[in-house]
Formats: C-alpha cells, sequence, structure tokens
C-alpha cells in the first residue's frame, strides 16, 4: 500500500515540478507577446489565456486526451495529462508576468532608454532581474495551486497521488485511510512549499530591502 | 470541423442541463458556505489559544488537499460508518466543507486588517454580539475581501467540474456524455470551454459592479 501511494507522490511531483519548470518560460513568452506591439497575435493570446483561465483543469484534461486523438494526434494519457497542466499552469503564469511587468516603474525605463539602451537590453538587464523578484511569492502560490489542480490528470488514467489512493482503497477494503494517507502527504508538500516561499521572501527582503 | 460543432450543438439540451446544475450546485455552494465560514472565523479568532490553534490548523490542512481526494473520502468514506449518501448529496457536502475552509481563512485576513479601533468605538456604544457583527464589523469585512471572495467562487465553480469523477450531471460530464455519444470531443469540449468562460466572467462582471455600488454607497 505505502509503495503504490510512494509512486503516486512521484507521479504527482514530476508532473507538477516539470509543468512549473516549462510553464515559467512560456508564461513569460505569452506575456512579452501580448505586451508587444503585434496587432492581432495580442489579442488571440489575450482571448487564449483567458479561456484556458476559466476552464477546469479536468475540463482541459478531457479536452486533450479526447479532442487532440481525434484531430489525429495519438497521445498517452501521461503526456495528455503533462500537457493539461503545463498548458493551464502557462496561462496563469503569463497573468503572474504580465501584472509583475505592468507594475513595474516607467521611469527606471526611461533611465535605461536615456543610457542607450536598447529595448532587448533594457528588458534583460533592468527588468527582468526585478520583475523576477517581484513575481515570486505569486509564483509559489501557482505552485501549490498546481499541486491541488493536479489530481485532474488522474481523471484521465494518470496515476497520480489521488489516483493511486483510490486504488489502494479499492483492493484493500479500506475505505478511509488511503486518502488520509495520501492527505497528509499533500498537506506536507504544501507546507514544505509555503514554509520555502517564506525563507525565500525574507532572504530577498535582507538582500534587497524590498520584495 | 463547422458540421461537428453543429452536431455537438443539436445536443444544447444536455449542454443546458449541465450548466445549470454547475450553476445550482456552486450558488449552494457560495451562500452556505459564505454563512457557515462567519462563525468559523470567529473561532479562529477567539481569545483561547489552543481554540485559535486547533481551528487553523483544521483550516489550513483542508485548504492543503485537493479538492478530488476529499470529494473521494466523502464519497467512499461516509458509507463505511454507516452514513449513506447519494452522490449529489456527497458532492454538494464536500464543496460546502471545502469551501466554508477557504472562505473562513479569507474572512479571518479580512478580519484581522481591520482596525481595532471601530471594534472598540462600537462596543462603547453599546454594540455587541451579533449586532456588533451585522452592523460594525460585516459590511466592513465583506466589502474588503469582495474581491478574493469572487476569486474563490470562480474557484468554487471549476473544482465543480471534478464532480463528474462521482457521476454528479454537472458541465463537464454533460459535455463528456455528448463526446461519447457522438464522437466529436474536440469541438464538445470547447463549447464546455466556452460556456465556462461565460459563467467565470460573469461571476467577475457581478463582483466588480457590487464593489462600484458599495463604493457608491460609502461614498454618501
Amino acid at each position: 500500500m505505502l509503495y503504490s501511494l510512494i509512486e503516486g507522490t512521484i507521479t504527482t511531483l514530476a508532473v507538477s515540478s516539470a509543468s512549473v519548470a516549462a510553464g515559467v518560460p512560456l508564461g513569460l513568452c505569452l506575456a512579452l507577446l501580448r505586451l508587444s506591439r503585434v496587432p492581432v497575435l495580442k489579442q488571440c493570446i489575450a482571448a487564449y489565456v483567458s479561456l484556458i483561465r476559466a476552464m477546469p483543469t479536468v475540463t482541459l484534461a478531457l479536452f486533450i486526451f479526447f479532442g487532440v486523438p481525434s484531430l489525429g494526434i495519438p497521445l498517452s494519457p501521461f503526456v495528455a495529462g503533462l500537457l493539461t497542466i503545463c498548458i493551464n499552469t502557462s496561462a496563469f503564469q503569463s497573468e503572474i508576468w504580465r501584472a509583475a511587468i505592468a507594475d513595474f516603474p516607467r521611469n527606471q525605463v526611461e533611465a535605461a532608454a536615456a543610457f542607450g539602451m536598447s529595448r532587448q537590453q533594457t528588458f534583460r538587464r533592468v527588468v527582468l532581474p526585478q520583475v523576477w523578484r517581484a513575481s515570486l511569492p505569486a509564483l509559489f502560490n501557482e505552485t501549490t495551486f498546481i499541486i491541488k489542480s493536479s489530481p485532474a490528470i488522474a481523471v484521465i488514467g494518470v496515476v497520480d497521488l489521488t489516483r493511486a489512493a483510490s486504488r489502494v482503497s479499492a483492493y484493500t477494503y479500506e475505505p478511509i485511510l488511503p486518502y488520509l494517507c495520501a492527505a497528509a502527504i499533500y498537506a506536507t508538500v504544501v507546507f514544505i512549499l509555503v514554509t520555502a516561499q517564506r525563507q525565500i521572501e525574507r532572504r530577498i527582503v535582507i538582500k534587497y530591502g524590498v520584495l | 470541423m463547422i458540421a461537428n460543432f453543429e452536431r455537438a450543438l443539436s445536443m444544447w439540451p444536455d449542454f443546458l442541463l449541465g450548466l445549470m446544475n454547475t450553476i445550482w450546485l456552486c450558488a449552494v455552494t457560495g451562500v452556505v458556505a459564505l454563512v457557515l465560514s462567519i462563525p468559523l472565523a470567529t473561532v479562529m479568532r477567539s481569545r483561547s489559544t489552543s481554540l485559535r490553534k486547533a481551528s487553523q490548523f483544521v483550516v489550513d490542512t483542508i485548504r492543503s488537499v485537493p479538492f478530488l481526494l476529499l470529494a473521494y473520502m466523502v464519497y467512499y468514506g461516509l458509507p463505511a460508518f454507516g452514513i449513506r449518501v447519494d452522490s449529489i448529496t456527497a458532492g454538494l457536502a464536500t464543496l460546502i466543507v471545502y469551501n466554508t475552509a477557504y472562505f473562513a481563512e479569507i474572512i479571518r485576513g479580512a478580519w484581522s486588517h481591520l482596525p481595532p479601533q471601530q471594534e472598540e468605538t462600537a462596543r462603547a456604544f453599546c454594540f455587541t454580539g451579533t449586532r456588533l457583527f451585522v452592523h460594525i464589523i460585516g459590511p466592513q469585512i465583506l466589502i474588503a475581501a469582495g474581491p478574493v471572495l469572487g476569486n474563490q467562487m470562480i474557484q468554487i465553480i471549476k473544482d465543480s467540474a471534478f464532480l463528474m469523477v462521482i457521476t454528479i450531471h454537472e458541465l463537464t460530464f454533460a459535455a463528456n456524455e455528448i463526446q461519447t455519444i457522438l464522437f466529436v470531443p474536440f469541438e464538445t469540449f470547447i463549447i464546455a470551454g466556452l460556456l465556462y468562460w461565460v459563467l467565470c466572467n460573469s461571476v467577475e462582471f457581478g463582483v466588480s459592479r457590487l464593489e462600484r455600488f458599495a463604493e457608491v454607497r460609502r461614498a454618501k
């Protein structure tokens, strides 16, 4: 029983962390395209992000798992699950980046321009390092959020922690214990993330004075 | 593809039924959870340290567990204790318990940001107990927490999709049924997604209207 739960935990953590790792740069790209001056693409990205953010993760999972193969592209449940969480989080992370970039003080950008920096240089050397720190708390929130919405992939047959618990419960006839164990594991993971977030925020405040 | 959309849309009564079920489940949850969360938030702010810590621990634990896991626990766990419930009751109970914890934490947060002088002054004017909450504290907390409560309401709508797993006929369940009948999954789930989009944006719009209304009233 414990073995299945551990296996499920590993799947949950692997899918979540892979999605966060892919979602951060993807979200940044989406945010930059949305803030760019390309006319039609900008609106398309805004609509896409808005739709994905409003769609429940389960619905998105079923959409990808059944919808994509119907277009002739075969997908295993695991890949479909990974894609689901990845697409879901990249939309949310693009909003985090967009808010952080929109809040960035204009005068710094103007000062950089006065020093003769190009738009790319300004972004890389002035905006990104500061925006990165400012969006860190939101990024951690999003990570805990991903872990809590990851059971959506259990619905399409990926054996994550939630599905592992329901399987164990089905063949041991234990109605409540496996779920309690799984709940304890989820709570521990979230607790670790929240503690890490506090630590990192504190260090940033000590080192830079502000978040 | 257009033809497929037409085929999927020909099942509109099923979409509508699913949408209606999602709406009433979420609306009932929102109202009941908000009502229940106020006493819970009061306990979380009580003077007794042990009571405060215990309630905070329960709320934090519920908030850190995924909704689906809690739904499984209620749906499969309760019968083991001799409590037989149908899927709708189990689903609704799970939604309410889960979101009461969230709402309580939101209200506790808004409450702790309220200046203590407000309560002291009100007490000096003989406002106590329920009257103190209804006239002085409650309205201010609700206005301050409004946008966050609205976000949580959207989260309820999105969490309710998990209830398809315990065979509740909500929007995602309906869409899944339609796609198994018609074999047009791509179009069916896009329609479902758009319906969710409309639902979430209506909530957002409603909350922002309420906020404006509250601001205008307060300015007077």
